[in-house]
């Protein structure tokens, strides 16, 4: 039996501060991971969505849910997986991107996002903000960037790709 | 389609640090990635259909060959970079019909996994399409391994829109997809393709065909061997 001492709203807050493992400066809850906290008799349940199934984040994401939760007394805590409705970069708030700019990662059109996955679209460079770059590979270090360069202040950069 | 995921997932992996140029090293490690969230996903699935209690990494790692029900295509040898991105051109363009009639599926997480999957599938097939344009479309050389390597897989294309007496039953239900349209819109696309490439699409002639009964090529039982080695040597090895 869960005595119900904690409402949805704390534990929302309580899980803003966890960051994704592999972009720190943003949070899960930013990036629109987080989709939900049910409470039941059972206890507390996390409704989490992965960016790309094959996401190799998650476990460590469900991981530092449990821990934090725990941490701040909240107990027994499960944390469930769906894939209905599929994640997209458009549920990345404002915040968020203007964070992953400041980082060097140029952030998702919105608009692009099932369209053409590979429309020409100008990226702009997060480290001078320049429209003159370049696409160097599609895909990067993970899943959801891909590898370009800045034509005018030379630096290489990330694009979080629109999904 | 969870077993294609994986043994296709596989297959992909053996490019680590093996393409032909670092790029390629990261877009065919990405997909291979991306199979295994979908293999995850669909064989945890199925562990809950089945309700014995089997987890996806039971699934995976204590089933034999001929437990196994991935398409023969998926389980061959890479072979050189243009069969490579022929298989991948021919699963791809499959895997994105398939997903996008799955959507409508009666079961919500079947449909959920699709629409979650066609997102990624789209990535595989623009990337599969725009290497076979510039091999088949590209040097002597390019164009006749691309031609090579399009002659050689295409009798393992007919085994993708097989049906049998199981999938007539959940097609009825609305749970599985119409194969004959998932076929119509990958011969279209597969011929727009070639057309555009410069190859030429081989005739129908014999396909082959096992793989919905558990028969495999000899390739499958080499992926298993190395793939479960530590579960079988250690079967009771936890994290």
């Amino acid at each position: 039996m869960v005595i119900r001492a904690h409402t949805k709203e704390e534990i929302f807050s309580i899980l803003s501060v966890i960051p994704d493992p592999e972009i720190p400066v943003v949070s899960i809850e930013e990036m629109g991971m987080l989709r939900d906290v049910l409470i039941t008799d059972k206890g507390y349940e996390v409704i989490l969505t992965p960016t790309y199934t094959g996401c190799p984040a998650m476990g460590i994401i469900e991981q530092d849910i449990k821990m934090t939760l725990n941490a701040n007394g909240v107990s027994p805590v499960t944390v469930k997986l769906i894939y209905d409705p599929a994640w997209t970069t458009d549920w990345m708030s404002d915040k968020a991107k203007e964070k992953l700019r400041s980082y060097g990662i140029a952030p998702p059109l919105h608009s692009s996002c099932n369209q053409d996955v590979f429309a020409h679209n100008i990226i702009k460079c997060p480290h001078c903000g320049s429209s003159n770059t370049v696409m160097l590979s599609r895909f990067g270090a993970t899943a959801c960037k891909s590898l370009y360069k800045c034509n005018d202040c030379k630096e290489p950069f990330e694009y979080f790709k629109c999904h | 389609m969870g077993d294609d995921a994986l043994i296709h997932s596989y297959r992909l992996s053996e490019w680590c640090s093996n393409a032909p140029i670092l790029e390629e090293d990261l877009a065919l490690t990405n997909f291979s990635l991306d199979m295994i969230g979908r293999a995850q996903a669909l064989l945890t699935y199925a562990g809950q259909i089945d309700g014995k209690g089997k987890t996806d990494d039971d699934l995976a790692y204590r089933r034999g060959e001929r437990q196994f029900y991935n398409h023969l295509i998926v389980e061959l040898p890479n072979g050189d970079f243009a069969h490579t991105i022929a298989r991948l051109l021919f699963t791809s363009v499959f895997e994105y019909y398939f997903f996008a009639e799955l959507l409508h599926s009666a079961d919500i997480t079947l449909a959920a996994i699709a629409a979650k999957t066609i997102k990624e599938v789209k990535y595989h097939m623009t990337h599969a399409t725009d290497w076979a344009l510039r091999l088949g479309d590209g040097t002597e050389e390019s164009h006749y391994r691309m031609q090579k390597a399009v002659n050689s897989l295409w009798m393992f294309t007919g085994e993708l829109f097989e049906t049998d007496e199981a999938t007539a039953v959940l097609e009825d239900k609305n749970i599985a997809v119409d194969m004959a349209v998932v076929k119509t819109k990958w011969k279209q696309e597969i011929e727009r393709v070639m057309k555009e490439s410069l190859l030429e699409v081989p005739e129908d002639e014999y396909m082959q065909t096992g793989s919905s009964n558990g028969i495999h090529t000899e390739h499958l039982g080499h992926i298993l061997s190395e793939m479960q080695y530590l579960q079988r040597a250690y079967p009771e090895a936890t994290w």
